[in-house]
């Protein structure tokens, strides 16, 4: 991952919704110290299954940073479940049983989520044909379309704002 | 009293908004110069009634006036002067007070900085600026005002939301909301060029300084989040792809876009319809950003519905600006008629995939970004889409962009010899792929694919840049005549290094701080030691201290390289009184290669306390290049050739024959 999944992220318009905020933000870090990694479940693979889960009750917060009570609860299950030995899958599986599609930060491939999942690599190949259309067509184009007046009117324009130099 | 006399200066400034979105635009086609003249003193005016509003909300805070209902909301006695001022921004109507008043700053700035621009070219801008400004104002009277009175008067207020207690945020939103506004310039530009039917070179070199400016700020704005976000927060992250970060990021991705488009319409005349287009898109994603947060329909569709006058109104608002331009387009755009050819491998196909890559991938975001409403709206439940999926996409499609950003600055205008292009740049490719390839083999720890592509991309920035600026040398032959490049009028080429390092400074930052950052949740008791990324950390106890308007849990942490006390931590946990959560505010050692971070977490009893520490390096490097972009951008705008007065009544004369061609 480029990015870290870092959490609860900045507030670029700062102040939207504190209301909603209030309910569950921030009491802090240092969310899984409490539980025992000596055993089969480790803190990183512990740490990167929850990082990826959404605390339900939070505005956008992983289960990994939230404080809220329900995240707390939440990773006492992950926590038990890991450590009764279920795997990754199973685990995930049981969340999105109990709390549907919505716990996932990363959301699963299936119909109704092929627009997103396809979607940016259409726009991608819309792009690049346009892309190629445009410069075919331009490499085609005579070599200006300015009538001899226009361009005249033009350069005397730039002339006199005082041209530069011929670097964007 | 400040709050009626708020009021009714909001009221003044509408009534001159519309003066302002009439007048002049009416002057410029019936030629009647004193219509048009009206432009510039109503923007003035504009400026000036709203600045008076905001010193009344400002007063109302300062002066713990709680009879005003926005104050009762976001005021307290107890907060801090700094944090009453900015407490002015803090919430849904301040903020929505700044933008306007930010609006008409931008527009009074057109005013008095144009004079040089033909006069018909002004109004138009200015009327335009003016019907931006009536919607706002309007929103604000109706949905959203600010002066709003509260009876019975509480005693006290519930004051500013403690994330925002801080100095990096009381400064974020006014940078952030400059830039947002700052693309209404250009905006405006392009609709009153589009409305006088031509498009051209002299457009461009107009509308380029305030793009710019406003790209500085955009820019300025963001890096200021993510630092904001990463000192505060305490979590060590600095990107979330969250939704309001998203509403920054769409208008910035765009609006680099426009910027180099622009590049393309002032140098060759080209692009001039894309331009429009995208000038056009850049305002609508930042009003579209703002009211996205605004709304609240992000956290839920149903948000919406709680408040229908604001939600129809935003809607109405975004269809009758992005609707009535596009039509304005539609009309206009297809009489003009494009610039000259280029051949295949030129500088003007580069810039234009550069254009196509931004636009693609700021489309993906928007699409990331309204997939969930548009799932729940369509009944299929709800849905997440976070930080996994947006960065899936991100490694996918920015390395195309990267790719082409190290040729771009090489090709020339119009034509350049493929092959010629290959010589010149296959050693600094050979050179990229195996810094890359080295920094992806597993033989250290922290060594992954991701990690290979992002400092080979990297290297190939600065590769590349670095055969730009030889070129530059040789061709300029000497340092004497880059300093008169940099003190006359050719400053933009090394703007655009600078802007370009900045790119790969970020670049490294990002690759590094994600792939060799540690991070332990550790339970420490006073004395215990705990050794993380080759450096010892001692937990020395936690004890109380008090605050301006908080009691704070403050705890001590020396971290030792070795032998040696490198560092002594302070991170806090700071309680703001009832009604409140707890806020933490991390300890930080500062580094130009790496931070050591620590914050609290609970106190788990008997002294001991959950602590998390981070070692995070070179994450400075992340912001340092956000910096070195804005710095970019202010040395193309201090280029001289955009402040060249020239004599106003030749240019006007000329500029309106080019302004007013069909009209």
């Amino acid at each position: 991952m480029i990015f870290s999944p870092a959490p609860r992220a900045i507030w670029p318009l700062a102040p939207i919704a504190f209301a909603l905020l209030l309910a569950a933000l921030h009491a802090g870090a240092g969310t899984v110290a409490r539980y025992d990694f000596s055993g089969p479940v480790t803190e990183e693979h512990f740490k990167a299954v929850i990082g990826k889960l959404r605390c339900l009750v939070c505005q956008n917060e992983t289960l990994l940073d939230s404080n809220a009570e329900l995240a707390q609860d939440l990773r006492d299950e992950v926590y038990q479940l890991m450590a009764s030995g279920k795997s990754d899958e199973e685990v995930i599986d049981f969340l999105v049983a109990r709390y549907g599609d919505f716990v996932l930060y990363d959301p699963p491939v299936k119909p109704s989520t092929y627009l997103l999942w396809y979607g940016p690599f259409a726009l991608f190949v819309i792009g690049v044909v346009a892309l190629v259309v445009t410069v075919r067509r331009r490499t085609r184009n005579p070599e200006s379309t300015l009538s001899a007046e226009e361009r005249e009117r033009a350069e005397r324009l730039l002339r006199e704002a005082g041209e530069g130099d011929e670097h964007p | 009293m400040s709050g009626e006399l708020g009021h009714f200066a909001l009221i003044l400034a509408l009534c001159l908004a519309v003066v302002q979105a009439t007048v002049p635009l009416a002057g410029s086609y019936t030629g009647n110069r004193t219509w048009m003249s009206v432009g510039p003193s109503t923007a003035t005016g504009q400026f000036v009634f709203l600045a008076i509003a905001f010193g009344a909300l400002m007063q109302g805070f300062l002066a713990d006036d709680f009879s005003i209902r926005y104050v009762a909301e976001n005021g307290n006695t107890q907060l801090p002067v700094i944090y009453k001022v900015s407490a002015v921004w803090g919430a849904h109507e301040g903020s929505l007070l700044l933008w306007v008043l930010m609006l008409s700053g931008w527009g009074m700035a057109v005013a008095l900085l144009s004079r040089h621009l033909p006069q018909v070219m002004q109004a138009r801008v200015l009327s335009v600026l003016g019907m931006v400004a009536i919607g706002f104002l309007l929103f604000m009277l109706f949905t959203s005002n600010p002066f709003e009175r509260l009876y019975p008067v509480p005693a006290e207020g519930r004051s500013l939301n403690p994330l925002l207690q801080d100095p990096g945020l009381a400064v974020h939103p006014p940078l952030l909301y400059m830039g947002y506004v700052g693309f209404s310039v250009a905006f405006a530009f392009a609709l009153a060029a589009l409305l006088g039917g031509k498009l051209d070179a002299a457009w461009a070199r107009w509308s380029r300084p305030w793009t710019t400016t406003a790209w500085i700020f955009l820019t300025l704005g963001i890096t200021l989040g993510s630092w904001w976000a990463y000192n505060e927060l305490g979590w060590g992250g600095w990107w979330f792809w969250d939704p309001v970060e998203n509403a920054s990021f769409m208008p910035w991705l765009v609006g680099t876009a426009l910027i180099h488009s622009l590049a393309v319409t002032e140098k060759r005349g080209a692009f001039k319809t894309w331009t429009v287009l995208l000038a056009i898109a850049a305002f609508s994603m930042s009003l579209l950003g703002t009211f996205l947060v605004r709304s609240g329909v992000l956290t839920s569709v149903h948000a919406f519905a709680n408040d229908p006058a604001r939600g129809v109104f935003i809607l109405a608002f975004l269809s009758v600006v992005v609707g009535g331009s596009l039509a304005i387009y539609a009309w206009r755009a297809p009489h003009i008629r494009g610039g000259g050819r280029f051949d295949f491998v030129s500088r003007e196909t580069f810039l234009l995939a550069n254009n196509v890559l931004l636009v693609v991938v700021a489309a993906l975001i928007l699409l990331g970004t309204v997939f969930p409403l548009i799932y729940d709206a369509l009944g299929w439940g709800k849905i997440s889409v976070g930080f996994p999926w947006f960065n899936k996409m991100f490694v996918t499609f920015m390395p195309f962009l990267l790719l082409l950003m190290g040729v771009g600055p090489l090709a020339r205008w119009k034509h350049h010899d493929p092959a010629d292009l290959v010589r010149r740049l296959r050693l600094a490719f050979g050179v990229s792929l195996a810094i890359g390839i080295a920094f992806a083999l597993p033989v250290y720890q922290g060594a992954s694919a991701l990690m290979g592509l992002g400092i080979g991309l990297a290297a190939w920035l600065l590769l590349s840049l670095w055969l730009a600026v030889r070129d530059r040398l040789k061709h300029r032959r000497g340092a004497r005549a880059v300093l008169r490049d940099l003190t006359t009028q050719g400053r933009s080429f090394y703007a655009m290094v600078l802007a370009h390092l900045g790119v790969a400074v970020t670049l490294i930052g990002i690759t590094l701080v994600a792939n060799l950052e540690a991070e332990r949740d550790v339970r420490m008791a006073p004395g215990h030691t705990y050794e993380l990324a080759g450096y010892g950390f001692r937990f020395d106890g936690v004890r109380n201290v008090q605050g301006p308007n908080y009691l704070a849990a403050r705890g001590t942490i020396t971290v030792f390289d070795g032998d040696r006390q490198i560092a002594v931590l302070h991170p806090e946990k700071r309680n703001y009184g009832p009604g409140t959560m707890p806020m933490t505010e991390s300890g930080i050692d500062v580094g130009v290669t790496r931070d050591l971070y620590a914050s609290l977490g609970e106190d788990l009893g008997g002294g001991e306390w959950a602590v998390r520490l981070y070692y995070k390096p070179f994450v400075r490097w992340i912001w340092a290049g956000g910096i070195l972009m804005a710095l970019g951008g202010l040395l193309a705008v201090s280029d001289p050739r955009y402040r060249v007065r020239v004599r106003r009544r030749s240019t006007a004369t000329a500029g309106e024959a080019l302004a007013g061609g069909r009209a």
